[in-house]
């Protein structure tokens, strides 16, 4: 604020402070939920909001499986996280992989229809992922992928954002340097592996991070594709849990959503720094 | 034998109705040694001329020959040729050292003699501080070096400059300058150096190629450059201030443009008639402008004097004398240089 005084530099305190309490408090809900006991939480109205004590039972359930209190069995999370990892892991690689390389192709070599291509790419962008997934479950269906990882992630990894990002990346590396690397004898790959690909580092990172949390929250394509158990990740896992007609858990509901928050959380934090780095850099 | 032979060079963009054809047959033969520059004002072609030695532009027509092979259809890093650039073009990620070593790498020569190249080379540069540090931690002047190191190491047949001090201050050009005639001396490859900038290229050249809308105007040395112009624009291009060119001068026969050099006309009683339009102190030098008073009153001249002459009055009307024997005739159809019959 360029004026200081004082009744709105308070007021713009309380603004902020009603705004991380709208944000935060749903999350100081859960994380107190689930250190409570199930009966606890469905026998007072309202639930109290101090943690309580029973949050080893209510995480180890929640994690390795176990009997509810009305003797149903509660599948553990600590396969489905598994699960949601190892997707989250191979579509940003496979996209990364992908993208760069497509990118790479659009602009710095001249082929015929380089340019129809290009648009083609573009285009698929409006297609959101709901239109497409009839046909993609039939074709993952006949290929026998119905139910495995590679069903999971490989219909997912063909991406024209990161091409896109990618592309407009490369665009700004000055022409001159590709020149000098012609004329230090650089091949189009060796250019694309000493060159570009350092360069793209912060981009690639910004992506990275942005594509694992996209991963992670997979919900729609997995709950049409896996049939198993032991292939849900863990976004299904926390709908499972709560049933319609039985009785829900809903410590342990609230246990698992924390779990599954966690690895993105911590991704981002870690990341962070290249993240922001990757969306604004403009360094040559 | 590091000899360049530019044989009716043509370059042509486009095809068909959108053909645009920038250079109009280039013929010059450079020897082993020699430091050429190519000037001209911007969009005349010397860049393009510069790529298409170093293999970055395709040779549409004509050949090109380094130290006798032909090398049109080779590609840059076979050609045994290394350039500078104007932005440097250092990769960004790579330190010094590394940007110095990176096409000794892919050339697979050994490291031992990897780090003796770039020791000696920035030996020379003055660069041996800077091995570690990035480019962004360099000044400009710091990371053109760097660049002609990199040029250095790689041990060519042949040195491509293209504007290379265009991006740096005036102190530092001139510096750069010398730096790079001193290199020249020592290392004795040569050199194809691009530049709009005249003084740059008097100073540098042995001799130079004087290029206009894609055409090779002059190709001389300095010296017959500025004493013996081939056409009016070589005349008016080399030297500043520029040469005067008159349509009207007394005792000319129809048809002729005389040129000659401000510093050639002398302010003696019962000259050319000039009325004075304006004066501009240069310290150790006056330029006066005026108009001449003959044929119409609408050409412009422009006089050097020393500071020991009097200075003359605005609008006042003085008299000049051209030393008779700094006379250029040009061809006002052609432009061309008239070589008068004696």
């Amino acid at each position: 604020m360029i004026e200081r005084r004082p009744g709105l530099t308070f007021l713009s305190h309380v603004i902020l402070l009603a705004g991380v309490a709208v944000i935060a408090f749903p999350l100081y809900l859960t994380v107190v939920a689930s250190t409570q006991s199930a009966e606890q939480i469905t026998q007072s109205i309202p639930m109290s909001m101090l943690p309580g004590t029973h949050a080893l039972e209510t995480y180890k359930t929640a994690l390795f499986g176990g009997e509810s209190a009305a003797g149903s069995r509660i599948a553990g999370a600590a396969p489905m996280m598994w699960v949601s990892l190892v997707t989250a892991l191979i579509i940003p690689l496979g996209k990364i992989t992908m993208s760069m390389l497509s990118a790479f192709a659009i602009v710095y070599f001249r082929f015929p229809f380089r340019n129809l291509v290009f648009w083609m790419i573009f285009v698929t962008l409006m297609l959101p992922v709901e239109v497409r997934i009839g046909p993609t479950y039939e074709v993952v269906a006949s290929l026998g992928m119905l139910n495995t990882y590679a069903g999971l992630s490989i219909p997912l990894i063909a991406s024209a954002t990161a091409t896109f990002l990618f592309r407009q990346f490369f665009l700004t590396v000055p022409d001159e340097l590709v020149e000098a690397a012609r004329i230090d004898g650089a091949g189009p790959m060796r250019f694309f592996k000493d060159v570009l690909l350092p360069l793209s580092a912060t981009s690639t990172a910004a992506l990275f991070v942005i594509q694992f949390i996209y991963g992670w929250n997979q919900y729609l394509w997995p709950l049409l594709m896996t049939t198993s158990e032991d292939m849900y990740p863990v976004v299904m896992g926390i709908k499972r849990l709560i049933g319609g007609d039985s009785y829900t858990e809903w410590n342990v509901v609230m246990a698992t959503a924390i779990l599954a928050m966690l690895p993105p959380a911590v991704v981002v934090m870690l990341m962070q720094k290249w993240f922001v780095k990757g969306l604004v850099d403009t360094e040559k | 034998m590091a000899s360049i032979t530019l044989n009716n060079v043509i370059k042509i963009y486009g095809s068909g109705k959108t053909a645009n054809q920038v250079i109009h047959g280039v013929n010059a033969e450079i020897s082993d040694g020699e430091f050429i520059v190519v000037v001209g004002p911007p969009g005349c072609g010397k860049s393009t001329l510069l790529r298409m030695v170093a293999g970055l532009e395709e040779i549409t027509g004509g050949e090109i020959s380094i130290g006798g092979r032909v090398v049109n259809d080779l590609e840059p890093s076979e050609r045994d040729i290394a350039m500078v650039f104007q932005n440097y073009a250092l990769y960004p990620h790579m330190n010094v050292f590394d940007n110095m070593a990176y096409g000794l790498k892919i050339a697979k020569v050994p490291m031992d003699e990897i780090k003796a190249r770039v020791a000696k080379a920035a030996k020379i540069l003055e660069i041996g501080d800077y091995m570690q540090r990035k480019p962004r931690e360099l000044s400009g002047g710091q990371r053109q070096r760097v660049a002609m190191g990199r040029a250095i190491v790689r041990q060519p047949q042949v040195f491509l400059f293209d504007e290379p001090l265009s991006n740096l201050d005036a102190k530092l050009r001139a510096h750069t300058r010398l730096e790079i005639q001193k290199l020249h001396r020592e290392l004795g490859i040569t050199s194809l150096f691009v530049t709009h900038d005249q003084v740059e290229a008097m100073t540098l050249a042995q001799r130079m190629i004087v290029m206009n809308a894609g055409v090779m105007e002059q190709f001389a040395t300095p010296d017959e450059v500025y004493s013996a112009p081939a056409s009016t624009f070589v005349a008016t291009f080399i030297g500043s201030p520029p040469m005067n060119l008159l349509k009207n001068a007394p005792e000319a026969r129809p048809g002729t443009i005389l040129g000659i050099r401000p510093e050639h006309l002398e302010i003696t009683p019962g000259g050319w008639g000039l009325s004075v339009d304006a004066i501009e102190t240069l310290g150790a030098e006056r330029l006066v402008y005026g108009r001449w008073l003959h044929g119409g009153g609408d050409e412009l001249v422009i006089i050097r004097t020393d500071e020991g002459q009097a200075v003359p009055e605005l609008g006042s009307t003085i008299h000049v004398t051209p030393r008779a024997d700094r006379l250029h005739w040009f061809d006002a159809a052609t432009q061309k240089r008239i070589v008068r019959p004696q």
